[in-house]
């Protein structure tokens, strides 16, 4: 008999045990007081060198100066994030400080009610940073988001490559990149390094083409009108495909990552192919993927998509996009002071002294030491239009139509008028 | 501790189990609490992570819904029929079907041979034992990531190793026609091990007496794997058919990290499908749908297969507690 009782009772204890940890679990008591005790938790991006440690210190200088503020910094890989944070999203629990490119994803979740309007908090010192880059996280003239970083694609070359295949000016046409492209191949040189698995560095082709034949405004248009099936959208997609059938790309590229030991960017870094068309990122990842570590150097130049013949579109105007941070709903008092802590004058030079980061506060920009920075800041600061990246801008089904899409016409099984049409279907089921 | 073993002895029960008729008469109601009290911690787990799920699927499948707040837009059967008008989807379940075949053709038979032979008299064969087992351990994940490394059409080895051969290696995960057989290639290099460690052990479970009797009577060594051994294997290779089939209808995190499911869809299973429409593009509804098509597809398997196939070995089983159906 005592036997059945302790069994029960010890049941009893372990069960009410286990059932106080699952009500344990759902209370979350986060605090509305900026004095009281608080614990941030904060999604980034920047896994790796050299802006880890940078970030982590800057939180650790908030800490210090803010004694009852804890922050909890979960840095993650790019597509991991991605992952991690639908998961939370869906939960309908965001992270309080947490990486965001602005655009149809977050207005995705602004319209979920997971992000906090900082609009008024933010009021006294968003002036102080570049307005195209606060473009994307406005959102119905409120601001869900800072951007830290702004940046944009343009083709890197590497010098050396175009010196041996005779080539002295850089292609300012499409037909000159076309002929600069056959000339590079000729020499048995890799004219172009692509992600194929990535999907997404494809897709930087389409846009800057379409931006050029359609101008900014077709892009516009086509996201208000569900629309890509229009004869601007078509040209691109041919235009992208003369482009395909030269062939130009590294061997096995369709299985190609952008940051793996073999992808995108190593291929550039090692020097195995003459240029990328890529966001301002890309030395930084090209040195930390490349067998010595140090990528280019020197050798590495920077040019503006070239302008396509007959096209709508200027090549003063600018694609690419932004890193920021986006607030969660349940962020505590702190949250915005600790993200206007990031973006004070002091600490986005620190940032940009790295190399990794383009400065989006005015005032740093004299921290930008690395010449082909320099070009991509000052080509940014003198562009007359700015578009963000297709699968940001877009709603996300959309966008990785897009990616899909031209992936596909990459790939040679589907034809420039059909992914058009693909595009546009998808567009219309939203 | 004595004590700990009578609360632990199971034993209680079993004898009803060879009197049938005299087990209904022993739950008193007393016993069924106690019964239910055990039962209830893994039927709690049980139905939270499994049933509910699965209904909560089933739910959202008929939604046009973005995973944000509560699906709302109702689109009945919508989501099933984009499904199978969907060439990707249909390429899915295509795709699933050859890795099958190649499986029960090629997979397991290479691994009932390694078992065979590994079972001879053979030196060092614990060592072999081994080393095709150790793919088995590797996760997943790692095992795609160092093929990634090995196929890579760069430097990988194979390419260096194709060399030595003269012949030239290609990026046969970069290419639509070959991918789904090197996607293959790995499984196989990654589960052969396992079933032949199962086939193994059911190899050795066979008395030498049957094999002595037959050889006695003057089969030759093909008769008597043919007529004693396959035989007396059947239930274990029964086994081993039904978790490589189960295994690649499910078939994810390989395809995810090695490939992503391409190029150009490629080497995309359903799982991966299901993974691209929920997390990437936000149509969870569309996503729900697929998953709900999975699970049907592997249960129908599962029940069809055990009902059929495997029914001889379920008898007598522990599995069914000794009473015969």
């Amino acid at each position: 008999m005592t036997a059945y009782l302790s069994r029960r009772s010890l049941l009893g204890i372990a069960g009410a045990g286990a059932g106080a940890l699952l009500l344990g679990a759902c209370g979350d008591d986060k605090s509305a007081n900026p004095d009281g005790p608080q614990t941030i938790n904060w999604w980034h991006i920047q896994n790796t060198e050299p802006m880890l440690p940078v970030w982590a210190a800057m939180a650790k200088e908030y800490e210090t100066a803010h004694a009852n503020v804890k922050i909890v910094i979960q840095p993650l890989e790019n597509e991991a994030f991605k992952a991690k944070l639908t998961t939370a999203t869906q939960a309908g629990s965001p992270p309080d400080l947490f990486q965001s490119w602005g655009g149809g994803v977050l207005k995705q979740q602004v319209d979920a009610g997971l992000v906090k309007d900082i609009t008024a908090e933010v009021q006294p010192w968003i002036g102080s940073l570049l307005p195209a880059a606060v473009q994307p996280f406005t959102i119905d003239g409120k601001i869900y988001g800072i951007p830290f970083d702004v940046g944009m694609v343009g083709f890197w070359y590497n010098k050396e490559k175009f010196v041996q295949a005779g080539i002295t000016d850089v292609p300012k046409t499409w037909a000159e990149l076309l002929t600069v492209v056959s000339t590079i191949k000729s020499k048995g040189i890799v004219p172009i390094a692509l992600a194929g698995k990535d999907k997404w560095p494809a897709h930087f082709y389409f846009a800057y083409l379409s931006m050029r034949i359609g101008g900014l405004g077709a892009l516009q248009q086509a996201a208000k009108d569900k629309n890509f099936d229009t004869p601007d959208f078509t040209a691109a997609a041919a235009r992208l495909k003369e482009l395909i059938d030269l062939a130009p790309f590294q061997k096995g590229f369709l299985g190609a990552e952008y940051g793996s030991p073999d992808g995108q960017a190593a291929t550039m870094g090692n020097g195995k192919a003459a240029m990328e068309l890529m966001g301002q990122w890309a030395p930084t990842v090209q040195a930390s993927s490349s067998t010595s570590k140090k990528g280019l150097g020197d050798k590495l130049g920077f040019f503006q998509f070239p302008a396509v013949d007959g096209g709508k579109g200027s090549v003063s105007e600018a694609f690419g996009g932004g890193n920021g941070f986006a607030v969660g709903k349940n962020a505590p008092a702190s949250t915005v002071d600790f993200l206007a802590s990031l973006m004070t004058a002091a600490n986005q030079r620190k940032s940009a002294a790295t190399g990794a980061v383009l400065p989006t506060v005015k005032d740093a920009a004299d921290a930008i030491k690395d010449a082909n920075s320099k070009t991509v800041a000052s080509s940014l600061a003198a562009a007359t239009g700015f578009q963000l990246y297709l699968d940001q801008a877009y709603p996300p089904a959309v966008g990785q139509q897009v990616n899909d899409s031209v992936a596909e016409l990459v790939a040679g099984s589907k034809k420039p008028e059909q992914i058009v049409k693909d595009i546009t279907a998808v567009a219309k089921s939203q | 501790m004595p004590r700990i073993q009578e609360i632990a002895e199971p034993r209680t029960v079993l004898p009803a189990a060879a009197h049938p008729r005299g087990r209904r008469a022993r739950l008193r109601p007393r016993r069924l609490g106690t019964i239910a009290l055990f039962l209830a911690p893994a039927l709690v787990l049980f139905v939270l992570l499994v049933i509910l799920p699965i209904l909560v699927a089933g739910y959202t499948s008929l939604f046009k819904w973005n995973g944000f707040n509560l699906p709302e837009n109702y689109v009945g059967l919508d989501n099933f029929r984009r499904a199978f008008a969907d060439p990707v989807f249909a390429g899915d379940l295509s795709r699933a079907l050859i890795l099958i075949a190649l499986s029960l053709t090629i997979q397991l038979p290479v691994a009932l041979a390694l078992a065979m032979l590994l079972n001879q008299p053979l030196r060092g064969r614990v060592v072999y034992r081994l080393v095709f087992f150790a793919p088995y351990v590797l996760s997943e994940v790692t095992t795609a990531v160092l093929f990634t490394l090995v196929f890579s059409p760069n430097r990988g080895l194979g390419n260096s190793l194709a060399g030595l051969f003269g012949a030239e290696g290609g990026a046969v995960f970069a290419d639509p026609d070959t991918v789904l057989y090197a996607l293959f290639v790995v499984i196989s290099w990654k589960y052969f091990g396992f079933y032949m460690i199962l086939f193994l052990a059911a190899r050795q479970g066979i008395p030498r007496e049957l094999t002595e009797a037959a050889v006695t009577d003057g089969a030759g060594p093909w008769q008597v794997f043919r007529h004693v051994t396959l035989p007396l294997l059947g239930p274990t290779i029964r086994v081993g058919i039904f978790l490589s089939v189960i295994g690649t209808i499910q078939l994810f995190d390989m395809v995810w990290v090695l490939t992503g499911g391409g190029p150009i869809h490629s080497s995309e299973t359903l799982a991966v499908t299901m993974f691209q429409y929920g997390f990437r593009r936000f149509e969870v509804g569309y996503a729900s749908a697929i998953s709900i098509v999975l699970f049907l597809l592997s249960l129908t398997f599962a029940l069809f297969y055990q009902r059929f196939v495997m029914r001889r070995d379920l008898e007598g089983a522990l599995t069914t507690g000794g009473v015969q159906r």
